[in-house]
C-alpha cells in the first residue's frame, strides 16, 4: 500500500468568505458560502457531495451543512481535534477517503468567528482538568503565554533574536500587502513598530501573534482521473502525514523529554518518506504562523535547515519573494486572517495555479503545515 | 486566581502539596518518574505507582511574563509577575510550571522580571497547596 496516497486525488476547488474582524452572518452562514464557492470554483454540483471533513472545534457540522448546500446521500465525514493541529488532516482524511473509495467528491472546511467571538481562554468557568491544573493557577492562561515559553528557551539555547522573529512577521505582512483580501492589506511593518510594539507575553510582543478574525474557508477534494475534468488545473496531494510525538501534551510541550523538537518532527518523518521530493525542492511554503516563534521550529522540523538553525535561515531575505523559500504568500495567520490555518491550504492552491496576489514562478511544489505546538498535520503539494 | 481543578490522576499532587510536600508520581515497578500523573507507566505498562518524595531543588528552564489581556485577577499583577518553567534537580525531564517569588508566601510579582535568568537556581515553598519557587544563592 506504500504511496498509495501518492497524487491519487486533487484539490480542484477553493473558496473563501471575505475576512474581517467582525462579519455579521453567523458562522453556519458563512460555512455554506465557502463551501458553495469551492464547489463552483470546481464546476461541482452541491448534489455530488459525498464526504464532508473539518475540526473539532468547528461549530458548524456535517449534518448542517450537506442539509444546507443540498448535498446527497454522505458516507464519510470526519473530524479532526487540537485546533489548529487539525487543519491539513481535514484535506488529507478526504484524500484517504475518495482514495480508497468510501467517497467520491469530499469538501473540508472551517467557519469561524474569533474576531468577534469569545476566545476559549477566557473561560473561567469551565476549566480542562488536565493539563490547566498545572499551568492556569500559576498564571499561564493563554496560548502566547504557552508558546511565549517555548520561544524563550529555544532564544536562549540557540541564540534566536526578536530580529529573527521580525523576520517572519515582516514576510508575513510584506505578503499580505500584496492581497487585497488580507486584513494588513495596504498597512506596512516597519522594525521599528516592531520593536516598539506592546508585549502581550514577554518575549512575545503585539507582532508576533496571529490575527482574530471572522471568516470562512473550504476546498474541494476528488480523485486524480475525475480531477483533470474539472474547471480548475488540478493540485494534487502528493502527500500528507498527522503527527502526536511520543510523550507529546499539548500546547505546554516542556513534559516531553526535547521540548524544542514538537509535533512537526513527527509529522515531517513520514511526509517525507511518501514523497517524491525533499525539502530542497520545495518552491513555496505556507507554515503555521499563529506565533512568529513557530516558524524557526517547523523550518527546523520539516527539514529545511539543522537544528538550532530555523532562527538564521530566517536571515537575507529568505522568506520574502525570490528568496530561499518564499513563506505564507497570502500573508499567513499573521497578516491575512486567523482563520485556523486554513488559508495556508487556500494559499498554497494558488501559488500552483499561479494566481496568487504573490506569486513564486513556476511554483510547481507547496508545503502546507498545520498548527505547531499541538498534534498536527501536513500536506505536500504539487501541480 | 483560578484554583487548581484537579483529576483523578492529578489529586495526590496536590494533596501532598497542601501538607507542603513536592512528591512526583512514579513507577512502583520499574521506578520512572512521570509527569503529569496518569493511570499507567509508559516504560512498563504497570499500574502500581508510588508518589516520591523530591528535594524541592531545581533550575529555572523558561519564563514569560504575561501582559494583559488577561483574566482580571492576573491583569492586576501583570506585568510585574512571572511564570517559570522548572526542572527539577533530582529529575529534569520533569518540569513544573510555577512562579518565582523574593521569599516563601511573597505574591507571585514580588520578584522584578528583569532579575529572572534561565538556569537561575530556586528552591519549592508552599502557598497554600500551590507550590511556588524562591531563588537560591547559587
Amino acid at each position: 500500500m506504500t504511496g498509495a496516497l501518492k497524487d491519487a486525488t486533487a484539490i480542484v476547488g477553493i473558496g473563501e468568505t471575505r475576512f474581517a474582524r467582525q462579519l455579521a452572518e453567523p458562522e453556519k452562514t458563512l460555512a455554506c458560502r465557502a463551501v458553495l464557492a469551492a464547489l463552483d470554483d470546481a464546476g461541482i454540483s452541491p448534489a455530488e457531495v459525498d464526504a464532508f471533513a473539518s475540526y473539532t472545534m468547528e461549530e458548524t457540522d456535517e449534518v448542517e451543512v450537506a442539509k444546507a448546500i443540498g448535498a446527497g446521500d454522505v458516507t464519510f465525514f470526519s473530524k479532526v481535534g487540537y485546533g489548529g493541529g487539525g487543519s491539513c488532516a481535514t484535506v488529507a482524511h478526504l484524500a484517504a477517503a475518495v482514495a480508497t473509495g468510501q467517497a467520491t467528491v469530499g469538501v473540508a472546511w472551517r467557519s469561524r468567528k474569533r474576531g468577534s467571538g469569545p476566545r476559549p481562554w477566557t473561560n473561567t468557568a469551565v476549566q480542562l482538568p488536565t493539563p490547566a491544573q498545572w499551568t492556569r493557577p500559576h498564571g499561564l492562561l493563554r496560548p502566547a503565554d504557552e508558546i511565549g515559553m517555548l520561544a524563550r528557551r529555544y532564544m536562549h539555547e540557540y541564540g534566536a533574536t526578536r530580529d529573527h522573529l521580525f523576520n517572519v512577521a515582516l514576510a508575513c505582512r510584506n505578503r499580505a500587502n500584496q492581497n487585497p483580501a488580507a486584513i494588513m492589506y495596504e498597512r506596512p511593518l516597519t522594525r521599528e513598530m516592531y520593536m516598539t510594539s506592546r508585549w502581550i507575553s514577554e518575549p512575545l510582543c503585539l507582532f508576533d501573534n496571529c490575527l482574530e478574525t471572522d471568516g470562512a474557508l473550504a476546498c474541494v477534494v476528488v480523485g486524480a482521473e475525475r480531477a483533470r475534468d474539472c474547471r480548475r488545473p488540478p493540485v494534487y496531494v502528493h502527500s500528507a502525514a498527522q503527527g502526536l510525538p511520543a510523550q507529546h501534551h499539548g500546547m505546554v510541550n516542556y513534559w516531553n523529554d526535547d521540548p524544542l523538537t514538537g509535533p512537526a518532527w513527527t509529522a515531517a518523518r513520514h511526509l517525507w518518506k511518501r514523497a517524491d521530493f525533499g525539502p530542497d525542492d520545495v518552491d513555496v511554503a505556507q507554515i503555521y504562523d499563529a506565533f512568529t516563534a513557530l516558524v524557526p521550529l517547523s523550518l527546523e522540523g520539516y527539514g529545511f535547515c539543522g537544528r538550532g538553525e530555523g532562527a538564521a535561515f530566517t536571515e537575507g531575505g529568505a522568506l520574502e519573494i525570490g528568496g530561499r523559500l518564499p513563506l505564507n504568500t497570502g500573508g499567513g495567520g499573521l497578516s491575512e486572517a486567523y482563520v485556523h490555518g486554513f488559508n495556508l491550504i487556500t494559499e498554497g492552491v494558488k501559488q500552483l495555479r499561479g494566481t496568487s496576489t504573490a506569486q513564486v514562478p513556476g511554483a510547481a511544489t507547496c508545503l502546507v503545515t498545520a498548527g505547531e505546538g499541538v498534534p498536527t498535520s501536513a500536506l505536500l503539494l504539487r501541480s | 486566581m483560578l484554583e487548581p481543578v484537579t483529576d483523578e490522576d492529578g489529586a495526590p499532587f496536590w494533596a501532598y502539596a497542601a501538607r507542603g510536600e513536592l512528591r512526583v508520581q512514579g513507577c512502583a515497578r520499574c521506578g520512572e518518574l512521570r509527569f503529569p500523573p496518569r493511570p499507567c507507566c509508559p516504560h512498563c505498562q504497570s499500574f502500581d505507582d508510588e508518589w516520591r518524595l523530591m528535594s524541592g531543588r531545581g533550575r529555572v528552564w523558561s519564563y514569560v511574563v504575561p501582559h494583559p489581556p488577561l483574566l482580571p485577577a492576573y491583569a492586576a499583577l501583570a506585568p510585574r509577575y512571572n511564570v517559570a518553567v522548572v526542572e527539577l534537580a533530582d529529575a529534569p525531564r520533569i518540569r513544573l510550571v510555577g512562579n518565582v517569588v523574593a521569599a516563601p508566601g511573597a505574591p507571585i510579582d514580588s520578584v522584578d522580571p528583569a532579575r529572572l535568568r534561565i538556569g537561575a537556581p530556586v528552591r519549592v515553598s508552599f502557598d497554600g497547596a500551590l507550590p511556588r519557587w524562591v531563588p537560591e544563592r547559587s
